[in-house]
């Protein structure tokens, strides 16, 4: 069918049906102070080319990740993704289908979910992975409140060195739930005793893994606290390719794991869409939000795939259930499957050998530069910097020498006085040698 | 059963002193199809009549247990945590859910009783 504007005959003819003189009638409704009586300050329309060519100048103003020197991660991070990637999701069989409404005759969707699960699972050494969540913070808020329900406690007590927006995210939706959240300071340092703060009343920890700043830890004691007082830990991991290096939670007593899962198969896509990993242990399955594949067999015995234990889900269980998700991000956490399929478990654990190696080499060329000190000891590939000069103006500085030097804390935890020298420096596969030894000359200058 | 209260939500409750046993009706399992999940409250939780008691999942459909009278859970059947088909095989009586503490025992006046319910339901079919 194709599309056919009104003319402005058929909007008179319209109007006058229902008794208005002109379109702005309608919103008379609106206050006055509310309303733009202007006309917007925009050009008129041009063809296909003209905009092409003013819009492409306009983006010729950003400096892209892909220009220079790239060494920002906090939360979202550049790795290669192969164009086999990028191939496959498009596929029609997967990209039309994402989301499928009758799920059982959908067996490629089903089973590619399945896996996914399973290589959730397995990266966090957790029992059950559910078929992926919007991203790692709201992943992170649904752990949260899964928690609640699990112990039937209403307080979460957060670290101060968890993600300033998965914090954000926390405290939002339990503002409208009506539950406590009790977050530390930033915890620069990685000095706080989150333990102490757990009591009766406490339904979950929340660590990030690594932490905010970078930094690598043992969470097992944190967990023992949490368990000795019948609440769960909740770990949160923005970059899961760490998961290729590091001992994973589901070792250290974690109850619930949730990650950014954007590192494996997506791009940075400024900022999203993103996919959320969300895993747990069997016992608390039922509470887990979201949507669940599982295998089976059919009549004549052949494998088979089916959604299971709908019935938390929203359709069947309305306002009780265990969340809203109702459409994973399927297209990113296909993206996810076939990278890491690709990838397969060698190849997994190489890229995360690369991505540390990486951020080891850059630590210790910064380390060099008079003015700069690598603050964290145990990272995986990213770590904190401290420089002589606030943060947020080195950064600048850096970039009008061409080096996107990382994440200025000062950003993210606005007002704080402590964190004002401080940058969150991320490395991955991505940066070369020249790229690195491009970073500490231009440091050099700017602490000069 | 000439001792059973019911409700439209189809729940039962039996007195013996002031402990009142809680559980939902015969026809309520049928409908619900293979109990496969049940939910049990925390002992020691105060209820006042109506409010969710308890939670019972099919392979079809999830719902609410309301608590028929007011009273504090003194006991949950935890043996339907492990075998939750218990429902099924015997939903008036080993297919209990909680016990309360009675605390207002004229509550029990505004239940249906066992003739009550039969008529109820002839008039659901």
């Amino acid at each position: 069918m194709r599309y056919l504007p009104l003319t402005p005959d058929d909007r008179q003819q319209m109007l006058g049906v229902i008794g208005a003189k002109s379109i702005d009638d309608l919103f008379v409704d609106v206050p006055k102070a509310a309303r733009i009586d202007d006309a917007f300050n925009l050009p008129a329309h041009q063809g296909e080319l003209e905009v092409e060519r003013a819009l492409s100048a306009m983006a010729a103003k950003n400096t892209s990740a892909g220009s220079v020197p790239f060494f920002v991660g906090c939360g979202a991070y550049k790795h290669h993704v192969p164009a086999s990637v990028d191939h496959l999701i498009q596929r029609s069989e997967f990209l039309t289908s994402y989301t499928p409404y009758q799920p059982e005759i959908s067996q490629g969707t089903l089973q590619y979910l399945f896996e996914f699960q399973t290589q959730v699972a397995l990266l966090t050494d957790m029992d059950v992975a559910n078929a992926s969540m919007y991203d790692g913070s709201t992943a992170c808020s649904e752990a949260v409140q899964m928690a609640h329900r699990v112990t039937r406690r209403k307080k979460a007590v957060l670290s101060g060195a968890l993600h300033p927006h998965y914090r954000a995210v926390i405290e939002t939706t339990s503002k409208f739930a009506g539950d406590t959240v009790v977050a530390l300071d930033a915890d620069p340092s990685g000095t706080e005793d989150i333990a102490s703060l757990i009591d009766s009343e406490t339904s979950c920890v929340v660590v990030q893994y690594p932490d905010f700043f970078g930094r690598v830890h043992d969470l097992a004691d944190i967990a023992a606290a949490a368990h000795e007082a019948g609440a769960l830990m909740i770990v949160a991991i923005p970059e899961i390719i760490s998961m290729g290096a590091l001992r994973a939670p589901g070792a250290m007593g974690a109850d619930i794991v949730v990650a950014e899962g954007q590192s494996i198969g997506n791009p940075l896509n400024f900022g999203g869409p993103y996919v959320g990993l969300f895993a747990t242990r069997q016992k608390y399955v039922r509470q887990m939000p979201g949507r669940l594949a599982g295998e089976t067999v059919d009549v004549d015995g052949k494998r088979g795939y089916v959604l299971t234990l709908s019935t938390r889900e929203q359709h069947i269980r309305r306002e009780k259930a265990t969340s809203n998700i109702c459409t994973n991000s399927g297209l990113c956490c296909l993206a996810f499957t076939i990278h890491l399929t690709l990838l397969g478990e060698q190849g997994f654990t190489r890229l995360a050998a690369l991505n540390h190696e990486s951020a080891v080499k850059l630590a210790d060329a910064l380390d060099t530069v008079p003015g700069a000190e690598i603050v964290t000891s145990a990272f995986f590939n990213e770590f904190t910097l401290k420089t002589s000069k606030p943060g947020a103006e080195v950064i600048e500085a850096l970039a009008d020498k061409g080096v996107l030097g990382g994440v200025p804390v000062s950003r993210l935890m606005p007002g704080n006085k402590a964190v004002d020298n401080l940058i969150i420096v991320a490395a991955t596969e991505i940066n070369t040698d020249a790229d690195r030894a491009q970073y500490a000359a231009a440091l050099k200058e700017v602490l000069s | 059963m000439a001792d059973m209260k019911f409700t439209k939500d189809h729940e039962w409750v039996r007195v013996e002193g002031d402990t009142a046993t809680v559980g939902i009706t015969d026809y309520a399992q049928e409908q619900l199809g293979d109990v496969v999940y049940v939910e049990l409250p925390d002992v020691g939780k105060t209820l006042a009549a109506g409010d969710e008691a308890a939670v019972v999942e099919s392979v079809k459909a999830a719902s609410e247990v309301y608590a028929p009278v007011s009273g504090d859970v003194v006991e949950v059947n935890g043996a339907l945590a492990d075998a939750p088909a218990g429902v099924n095989d015997d939903a008036m009586g080993a297919g209990w859910f909680v016990k309360l503490k009675l605390a207002n025992a004229s509550e029990l006046d505004d239940l249906m009783s066992e003739d009550d319910y039969k008529t109820y339901l002839a008039e659901l079919d």
